[in-house]
């Protein structure tokens, strides 16, 4: 693999990294805080839809950004109220928020539009645009990191750089604020967290919340970032992709980014089967990448690469005591 | 909270969640501009209406009965079996693997046999990530839909590369041979009367041979071993010292272990089974009617087996109940497609839904219900 191939393929991986860090990240706030979130996959294809529709309709992305963090955050209410109010199966909760998005998106986009469940084709303000960052002129002179700078990095929508951003916003807001210990400790020991006089109530509802907007934003990028438009089933499987990150990343925001874009490497890897087939000298199957996260991911949860260890509360109800 | 007298319990609260919803379906059907009691009859005289019509919806809870008690089996052991599709999967490649090995003599070897290689590899792909549950203590919720995807992969792989036979475009198996077809219900002679097709002047209609002729089903005889398989789950539960520790260890490890029950072993025992279980769905849909291996072949089955095992209350009587109902939902929802301009998703949105109902927000039931009863308590 030459460089240039190379910075090709990196700037494909960042794309294809951006949902899954966004979902990522979502996913550890909820699942920090306590409770286990299956639906990232349904709150991603209802953003996704939301924005899409919402875009073509008025032709703002920006609206249909906020259409999206709505439609998620719909989404996210109920698992809120499934799970921590009426103190339901979690789990359960989040794999019927999956199909009931995975039908009703269709049903919609279908209603709305008349196009066998696909929003109509987006361009100029319903799309995020490109960023171009500054300097890249200048700096393209130096060696390596200069093209590294203007191919890779620069040039993607707001979207993708405010994923980047918020990993240490994350990591700031979990490990350097009042809240965040709160959220950690309502993760691992409600009890705890309610003896010193804390709501674990509101605590979980914000963390899922919190979810909510950022499935939303990972939604949105898909539907008028990635691609031009909504098309049924188009998260497809991505939500499970960003859990399988959460694990190997131990629920940990800057280990969530290096998953995560090791993820969406081997995701960018899967398109070109010839540049792998050049570098391994033998023909690995397109399946065998595609199913390398999941692997990387199974060998992890096994123990042998440290210990994945999720929060301890992680998935039960918590009951006050009366 | 009050608790609940036993016949509301097992049959008032999932009756509630049903009419929930149905309600919110209806909410849905209303909100895209379409008459939810059309839609309503559109389904019930699709999936019900003619000796056809059952034909599909019993094909379907064929399918949903073997998928219902293998989340039973693991939940009993407190294990939530989520990805149990990709066994479904592995199953339907030991089925393919089994019925193109020979050219089978006579449809009751082949099933047989494809039923040993169906179980056997339904419960090998259980088997890792039983064991790393077991040994390892990694959550079997995440690997077993880590072991999901896995399996899709590697299916496309053998489809494409190694199963697709020369010359043919899509990634499917060869056609099984012929020797391997077992009878579908028109092919029963017992059931053979009820798919008789009449002409428009009320006379049997005849072929060439001058013979009968009968509308072709889907359903088949795996049907009557999902039944057999409802039983033997009941006793296996209920009546061996087996089906005891399973339950023992599922409501309290501690107990259990004090009791002298390994949970290595009743870990790996119930996911195998229940790994088995999901993989003789097979013989149902790609045995049964398919007749070759294609991709997806357990599309979504494994879903609504989760939806059939909360549904019945994890008991196989309950969950063939449940089967059948959401034969009729998947059968339904199909003809809503075909005959009406509202989208085929919608049964997705209806399975979500009660899903949703039943297993997630079965407490909010519950709380209302303990309300009502401690109020007539009172009085």
């Amino acid at each position: 693999m030459d460089f240039a191939t190379f910075l090709q393929i990196s700037d494909t991986a960042l794309r294809f990294a951006t949902p899954l860090l966004l979902a990522c990240l979502a996913g550890l706030f909820s699942e920090r805080a306590g409770i286990f979130d299956i639906g990232l996959e349904g709150k991603m294809l209802m953003a996704a839809m939301s924005a899409g529709a919402v875009a073509a309709v008025t032709g703002s992305v920006w609206l249909g950004l906020i259409a999206a963090i709505f439609g998620s955050l719909l989404f996210a209410a109920v698992h809120g109220i499934a799970s921590i109010t009426f103190r339901g199966n979690q789990l359960i909760a989040g794999v019927a928020l999956n199909f009931v998005a995975s039908g009703i998106t269709v049903l919609i986009a279908e209603s709305m539009f008349g196009q066998g469940g696909r929003t109509p084709p987006l361009e100029g303000a319903a799309r995020f645009a490109n960023i171009d960052l500054p300097f890249t002129e200048t700096l393209a002179t130096i060696p390596v990191l200069g093209p590294f700078y203007a191919e890779v990095l620069s040039g993607h929508t707001i979207l993708v750089y405010v994923a980047l951003a918020l990993v240490p916003i994350s990591w700031w807001v979990l490990y350097r604020t009042r809240f965040g210990l709160r959220l950690r400790a309502v993760g691992e020991n409600p009890a705890s967290v309610d003896t010193a006089g804390v709501s674990v109530v509101r605590l979980r509802f914000s963390a899922v919340i919190i979810a909510g907007v950022l499935c939303g934003l990972a939604g949105a990028y898909m539907s008028t970032g990635l691609q031009a438009g909504f098309g049924r089933e188009m998260t497809a499987g991505r939500g499970y992709i960003a859990l399988a990150a959460l694990i190997f990343a131990k629920w940990r925001p800057w280990a969530a980014l290096w998953a995560t874009l090791l993820f969406g490497f081997l995701q960018a890897l899967a398109l070109r089967p010839d540049v792998v087939e050049s570098m391994t000298r033998v023909a690995i199957p397109v399946p065998f990448l595609d199913a390398l996260p999941y692997i990387l991911t199974v060998i992890v949860l096994a123990g042998f690469v440290g210990k994945a260890i999720p929060p301890r509360a992680g998935g039960e109800p918590y009951v006050k005591e009366r | 909270m009050t608790k609940l007298p036993t016949w509301a319990d097992v049959g008032l609260v999932p009756l509630i969640s049903l009419t929930l919803a149905a309600l919110v379906s209806a909410g849905v059907l209303l909100a895209i501009g379409q008459s939810p009691m059309q839609a309503l009859s559109v389904m019930v005289n699709g999936a019900l209406g003619s000796s056809y019509a059952w034909g599909y919806t019993l094909y379907y809870a064929t399918s949903f009965i073997f998928t219902g008690l293998a989340v039973t089996v693991a939940f009993h052991a407190g294990l939530f079996n989520i990805g149990g599709e990709g066994q479904a999967q592995l199953g339907g490649l030991g089925v393919a693997l089994v019925c193109l090995a020979l050219p089978w003599p006579h449809w009751t070897i082949a099933l047989v046999a494809a039923m040993f290689g169906a179980a056997l590899f339904g419960a090998a792909w259980a088997a890792i990530p039983a064991y790393l549950q077991a040994k390892r203590g990694s959550p079997i919720v995440i690997t077993t839909i880590m072991f999901k995807y896995i399996a899709a992969a590697l299916l496309i792989y053998l489809l494409v590369n190694v199963l697709r036979p020369d010359g043919q475009m899509d990634p499917a198996s060869a056609n099984f041979p012929a020797g391997a077809h077992v009878p579908q219900f028109q092919e029963i002679p017992i059931l053979q009367g009820l798919f008789q097709r009449f002409g428009a002047d009320g006379l049997p209609r005849l072929n060439a041979e001058g013979l009968p002729m009968y509308q072709q089903v889907p359903a088949n005889v795996t049907f009557f071993i999902a039944i057999a398989a409802c039983v033997l789950v009941w006793v296996m539960l209920w009546h061996t010292r087996l089906g005891y520790a399973i339950r023992a260890f599922g409501k309290s490890e501690k107990a259990a272990v004090y009791a002298g029950i390994s949970p290595l072993r009743i870990i790996m025992i119930a996911m195998l089974i229940s790994g088995a279980l999901a993989g003789l769905m097979a013989i149902n849909n790609v045995m049964g009617q398919a007749e070759r291996l294609v991709q997806n072949s357990a599309s979504g089955a494994w879903f609504i087996g989760i939806a059939v095992a909360l549904m019945g209350r994890n008991h196989p009587l309950g969950i063939f109940l449940a089967a059948v109902l959401f034969g009729f939902l998947f059968q339904g929802g199909a003809a809503l497609g075909l005959e009406t301009d509202i989208p085929i998703e919608l049964r997705t949105v209806v399975q979500g839904l009660v899903i949703l109902f039943t297993g997630a927000l079965d407490q909010m039931v519950r709380m209302l219900l303990g309300a009502f009863f401690a109020k007539k308590g009172a009085t």
